[in-house]
């Protein structure tokens, strides 16, 4: 038996401990905004928090997270008003959506760890982060735009 | 009387003779050990070496070089501050950056992708419960190095982390340095076994540490 603590509820799964830590959040907790993207780690669709960091879901076993706090992009802001998620829309980030919830969560860490970042402490955070309709653009002025909310307090 | 002054001036040349080989040995043995000092660029006070020997031990390093200079090795011990990859020691792709401690920064952390063990399948990241490159503060950079400039870095305490020769041979078994032969699907085994590799490692410790011209 597996204990997950997940977006601050506890889940208890029997699985195979070796499953990736992707196949649990989508397929039997039923969190879908984790996307899969390549499966070795390349990507940085299916990033989410383990612990506060942001690890690649498909290649963490889910053994690794027994008894951790995991937070998914339905966990970032409980009321979808995380800053990240408010420059998200009024930047118009996405275009076909797919890695947003990877860019966002890899996005949540700079931020914290970072509130008054660069350009270039940008491209160290997310060059991981793959956009096939390359909106890195608008991606780094979101985050610009999301310190800045945060600098604010609101 | 005459044989007794006779025997007196041969006692005294006896004495004279060795008082002399004795100083002749102990000249011989300061400068040899002067000498030594200055060939041990290290500094370091050389218990547990036996019988110096710097063909010998530059022979060794050689095979040592080989190893530290295979990806397996060489790939977290980059000239920048980006990892390399592969067989062919490419710069890792997503350029992660080493970061203050070595363990990458924001979030591209090492351990975010490599997990604590290997991953079966190809191109999947290779694991081990403590992945990194060495500190922003002490690089040990490998790759570029020519055999002489690698050999007097990892044996110089300012340069390899303040290890002491006992130190050094203790970590041929560290963890990280084993991690290099349990290198997961599709990558390429280092040039010799773990086996040998110690056993060349410690031949060049131990016959002196020298550098090769």
């Amino acid at each position: 038996m597996i204990t997950l603590n997940i977006n601050q509820k506890n889940y208890e799964v029997d699985i195979d401990p070796d499953m990736p830590l992707l196949w649990v959040l989508r397929d039997v907790i039923g969190l879908v905004g984790t996307k899969y993207g390549c499966g070795v780690a390349q990507c940085g669709a299916c990033v989410v928090h383990l612990n506060g960091e942001a690890v690649r879901s498909c290649v963490t076993k889910v053994k690794r997270a027994d008894g951790q706090k995991v937070v998914t992009i339905e966990g970032l802001g409980l009321t979808n008003d995380h800053p990240l998620q408010k420059a998200w829309l009024e930047a118009d980030v996405p275009q076909c959506g797919y890695c947003q919830s990877g860019q966002l969560m890899s996005a949540a860490v700079l931020l914290r760890e970072n509130p008054n970042p660069t350009d270039q402490d940008i491209d160290d955070a997310m060059a991981g982060n793959i956009c096939r309709c390359g909106t890195y653009l608008r991606i780094r002025e979101a985050i610009h735009m999301a310190a800045e909310i945060l600098r604010k307090g609101s | 009387m005459k044989r007794q002054s006779e025997n007196k001036t041969f006692h005294l040349q006896r004495l004279k003779t060795i008082g002399l080989l004795v100083i002749i040995c102990s000249a011989i043995g300061i400068f040899s050990s002067a000498f030594e000092n200055k060939m041990d660029f290290t500094g370091i006070k050389n218990t547990g070496t036996i019988n110096k020997d710097s063909i010998e031990s530059v022979q060794a390093f050689m095979q040592v070089y080989k190893v530290l200079m295979s990806p397996r090795c060489m790939n977290c011990h980059p000239a920048g501050d980006v990892p390399l990859q592969g067989d062919d020691s490419h710069i890792h792709s997503m350029l992660p950056k080493r970061g203050k401690d070595g363990r990458g920064v924001y979030a591209l952390k090492c351990a975010n992708c490599h997990q604590p063990e290997n991953l079966p399948g190809l191109h999947k990241p290779p694991g081990n419960p403590n992945w990194h490159l060495p500190p922003a503060d002490m690089k040990m950079v490998f790759q570029g190095k020519s055999p002489a400039q690698l050999a007097k870095q990892i044996i110089d305490p300012a340069q390899n982390g303040n290890k002491s020769k006992a130190k050094l041979l203790e970590h041929a078994y560290d963890a990280l340095v084993l991690a290099g032969w349990n290198m997961g699907q599709g990558r390429t085994a280092p040039p010799m076994s773990h086996e040998e590799f110690v056993k060349v490692w410690t031949t060049w410790i131990k016959k002196g540490a020298y550098a090769p011209k």
